[in-house]
């Protein structure tokens, strides 16, 4: 039985929009870290049955005590005006699971995907099916203590970026670090958005 | 009852939904819901626990994410209830301004607000 919500888990009643952006990335990268920094609640965590009912028979018989049945997102808001709330959803590493995916990315205004700057091949799946799916993205190297410090120029080059594709440094620790990192995101998407209004 | 269950059966939220994989009105996992207050006969169980949920709101909303995480529900079919709720009359959608609909005025009000919390 699910015990009551505190009344800090519900959104303001003069709440009219919402938006959504997706904070993507490699399992470890540091997602939900990120998303905790930015919310003003802690994140809550969802899961998703697999939906290959054979799957799951297999994985039942072999280890019948272990949970992999399900995906999990992390998720966090936080309100940018009396009636406009953000949601944070931190996307599954194993991004074989479509069904939950496609769930998250319908209606994102755009992804953040964080890279860890020791294992950038890493990114190269989630780049791709975000390519694949039309979802516009900028990217931020997640700066772990001792990692190397690579010159963001080579971090666009090894990860194929096209030009336009913002990069930046960020401390997914740092709440005014990531707060950064999605004014860059955003005002990316502002950009496109104005590219592909029809012209008068 | 007091302990959560964890309930690997997939047929259940098929079941729970009618049958249904996609809700009728336009519900994301990101849609604010207001609930209406009291009760009304003929709920199922999950309508009943769903609309519970709201008693400590105060007129306030949830996301659909956090109903699916309160009550332990896979995001998808809590997705279909409250589609179902909203239609019965028993829950509101956050309306937008008519100018949302246009994806650049919502995304500059998105870029606006996080300036205004950086």
């Amino acid at each position: 039985m699910a015990s009551a919500l505190t009344p800090d888990r519900f959104v303001a009643p003069t709440v009219t929009a919402t938006a959504k952006i997706v904070v993507a990335g490699a399992f470890g990268v540091g997602k939900t870290t990120f998303v905790s920094s930015v919310s003003e609640v802690p994140p809550v965590h969802m899961e998703e049955p697999i939906t290959r009912a054979s799957a799951l028979v297999d994985d039942l018989a072999r280890t019948p005590a272990k949970s992999t049945t399900t995906v999990g997102v992390d998720f966090g808001r936080t309100h940018l005006s009396d009636d406009l709330v953000l949601y944070l959803f931190g996307t599954p590493g194993q991004i074989r699971f479509r069904f939950l995916w496609e769930e998250l990315i319908v209606g994102a205004l755009g992804a953040l995907v964080l890279v860890d700057p020791r294992d950038l091949d890493a990114s190269h799946e989630i780049l791709g099916l975000l390519e694949e799916n039309g979802v516009p993205y900028a990217v931020a190297v997640n700066q772990f203590d001792g990692a190397p410090h690579h010159p963001l120029g080579e971090v666009h080059e090894a990860l194929a970026l096209a030009g336009h594709t913002p990069l930046t440094v960020c401390d997914a620790r740092e709440r005014a670090s990531c707060m950064q990192a999605l004014i860059q995101l955003t005002e990316y998407l502002v950009r496109l958005a104005h590219s592909l209004e029809p012209r008068p | 009852m007091s302990r959560p269950r964890q309930d690997p059966d997939l047929v259940r939220p098929y079941v729970r939904t009618g049958g249904r994989t996609r809700p009728s009105t336009d519900v994301r996992l990101e849609s604010v819901v207001f609930a209406a207050t009291g009760t009304r006969p003929g709920l199922n169980p999950d309508a009943r626990r769903l609309l519970a949920l709201f008693a400590p709101a105060q007129g306030g909303g949830l996301a659909v994410a956090e109903i699916a995480s309160a009550l332990a529900l896979p995001p998808s079919t809590t997705r279909i209830l409250v589609a179902d709720l909203i239609e019965h009359g028993l829950m509101t959608l956050a309306q937008g301004q008519p100018d949302d609909r246009l994806p650049a005025s919502l995304i500059e009000r998105v870029l606006n607000g996080l300036r205004a919390h950086a």
